[in-house]
């Protein structure tokens, strides 16, 4: 089959590589009717996300039509129509019995090695490292599905690719970042990263009733796509948003903030953001925590912060006594996919919300390594890639 | 909207051109070439006719380090353009050591005048060739998407939507602040048997 290969840093592929075959009896392998480019995906693309090998398969968006199950799967049958999470998990597991699918204890075959770096493990991922297992990604023709009884979201007939392919991962991780944030009518919510996850926690912050919901970015088309669902939008690149966030607040600062950036913060004129890129360049600091830092020092004192943007390592110079003296509540993880998905299909298919208006490209499989390229670099007012393989 | 050929790089199987290895190829070189300037001066110096000017050859060594640093990362076309700019340097460098210069030293010199010559024509084909590939994938910018509110039913409808039904979207287990049900068990906690 046809799959995007992972070969070091900024070196993805379209290669031939094996099928995919049924490896233990609580297996399914779905045909790949559509996939998507993550912006966590680049930070595998950067290489600045430890354990991945070449020759791994990424890609952790993705959904199609079952072709195979292994003789334990008793909830799947061959043509049915699935989302997959990017979390594996089990449903059987201590952490799974309360909801945190994403810490599934059983999911994640390289378990020790993670029990090792992170001190004890998380779930399994797709395309994500050999810290989370290890398990082949879905921009593929074909995906292994692992526990695949408890690790799918059956798609209803009446919604397309477009509109389910994002309950695999950014929606769900988008509302996670509102809900964690106890959002309240309210509330004032700032939200740094108008990308696609950014995007999903603004409509999320939208429907869960804020008073205000005020998006970050430098990029034009991101904050008119903010706009669009009635978010106040702020340019960093043209004003100073602690400034303007207290302007909004009347001196307050936001009640919530929400980070869709994670390790990746653009190196902005902020002094501590060009040191990040620097330190980041020559080793000395695995992440840019820009966001992290500005989110302590201008969130109201008693606010929460949400983190659903993924930090991979160390963080340097987080004004830790400024958090402790203001009360702040952190909030943050991979997202616990299955626990959001009944609501959120039942919100989709009730048209509470369409999840399709973050989709800007389609391309083929094949195409998948150019358009991480012009996903990068943010060229042709680039949102979200939909891969067809 | 779909990808248009003009976005994807000339091999779009593959994320990687060829001027994108050149650059990496050229790092390392810069941070072998900056580690040597730093570490043995003298002796560069000496048998290239710049005696005496080893502190000179030193932050020219941090220099090529910088350029090599840059030229890893991701974004590597300025620091191939500042790799041009140091090989003119180094050039009129080379060239002003000639003067005094003895007939090995002279030999060297223009051995290493040569060689970087040569190395500009690269670092300079590979500075264009990686600015050229940006601007012909960079497609359109500032798109306006205000059309796309991701509501069907309209932003002003969507707010405070999700609890309509009257049921509380956000599970107990992942509120922050204290809720009236909250505040009204832990009461009712505290009154007396």
């Amino acid at each position: 089959m046809r799959a995007l290969v992972w070969h070091g840093k900024q070196d993805i592929r379209s290669e031939q590589v094996p099928d995919p075959e049924i490896e233990d009896p609580k297996d399914a392998i779905i045909k790949v009717t559509s996939c998507a480019i993550c912006g966590s995906d680049l930070h595998l693309f950067h290489n600045y996300i430890p354990a991945m090998k070449p020759g791994d398969i990424v890609g952790h968006e993705m959904m199609g039509e079952v072709v195979e199950t292994g003789s334990a799967v008793t909830k799947l049958k061959k043509g049915e129509r699935v989302v997959i999470p990017f979390t594996i998990n089990c449903d059987e597991c201590d952490q799974c019995r309360r909801g945190n699918f994403s810490l599934c204890e059983r999911s994640n075959r390289n378990g020790e090695l993670a029990d090792t770096v992170f001190g004890h493990r998380t779930a399994g991922l797709f395309g994500y490292t050999h810290l989370t297992g290890g398990y082949a990604g879905g921009q593929a023709e074909y995906l292994r599905v692992p526990f695949a009884d408890a690790t799918h979201i059956k798609v209803p007939d009446s919604m397309t690719d477009e509109q389910a392919l994002f309950l695999g991962d950014i929606f769900p991780t988008g509302w996670q970042a509102a809900v964690q944030a106890d959002i309240r009518r309210t509330d004032v919510v700032a939200i740094w990263g108008a990308g696609p996850v950014g995007q999903m926690a603004i409509r999320s912050a939208i429907l869960l009733g804020a008073d205000k919901v005020i998006a970050i970015d430098r990029l034009p088309e991101r904050l008119s796509m903010a706009e669009a669902a009635g978010a106040i939008t702020i340019n960093f690149e043209d004003e100073s948003v602690v400034e303007r966030l207290n302007d909004l607040t009347g001196g307050k600062g936001p009640d919530k903030c929400i980070d869709c950036v994670g390790l990746e913060a653009h190196a902005s004129s902020h002094i501590d953001s060009m040191l990040d890129r620097v330190k980041q360049a020559t080793m000395m600091e695995s992440d840019r925590p820009h966001v992290l830092r500005e989110m302590i020092y201008v969130c109201r004192g008693g606010g929460v912060l949400s983190i659903p943007g993924v930090y991979g390592g160390l963080v340097d110079k987080i004004p830790f006594g400024v958090a402790m003296n203001k009360g702040l509540t952190f909030r943050m993880g991979q997202t616990h996919v299955r626990r959001w998905t009944d609501d959120l299909t039942r919100r989709i298919d009730e048209g509470q919300i369409d999840p399709s208006f973050v989709i800007t490209h389609t391309a083929s499989l094949d195409e998948g390594p150019g358009m991480y390229r012009v996903f990068e670099q943010k060229q042709d007012s680039c949102i979200k890639v939909v891969l067809k393989p | 909207m779909n990808a248009t050929s003009t976005l994807v790089t000339s091999r779009p199987d593959r994320s990687l051109t060829t001027s994108d290895r050149v650059a990496r190829g050229l790092g390392w070189f810069s941070l072998g070439l900056g580690l040597a300037e730093i570490v043995a001066p003298g002796k560069l110096g000496k048998a290239l006719g710049l005696e005496g000017k080893e502190t000179l050859l030193r932050a020219y060594g941090g220099r090529e380090i910088g350029a090599g640093v840059w030229a890893l990362s991701d974004t590597p076309a300025p620091a191939i353009w500042s790799r041009v700019a140091g090989d003119i340097v180094d050039l009129a460098t080379l060239a002003a050591g000639l003067k005094g210069a003895d007939d090995t030293q002279r030999r060297n010199n223009y051995i290493a005048l040569a060689a970087v010559a040569g190395i500009t024509v690269v670092d300079l084909l590979t500075a264009l060739s990686l600015t050229a590939e940006q601007s012909e994938r960079k497609g359109e910018t500032g798109r306006d998407y205000s059309d796309r509110s991701g509501f069907p039913g309209g932003a002003a409808k969507a707010r405070g939507a999700a609890d309509a039904a009257g049921q509380d979207p956000i599970p107990v287990d992942f509120k922050v602040t204290a809720t009236e049900d909250r505040l009204e068990e832990q009461k009712k906690a505290l009154e007396p048997a």
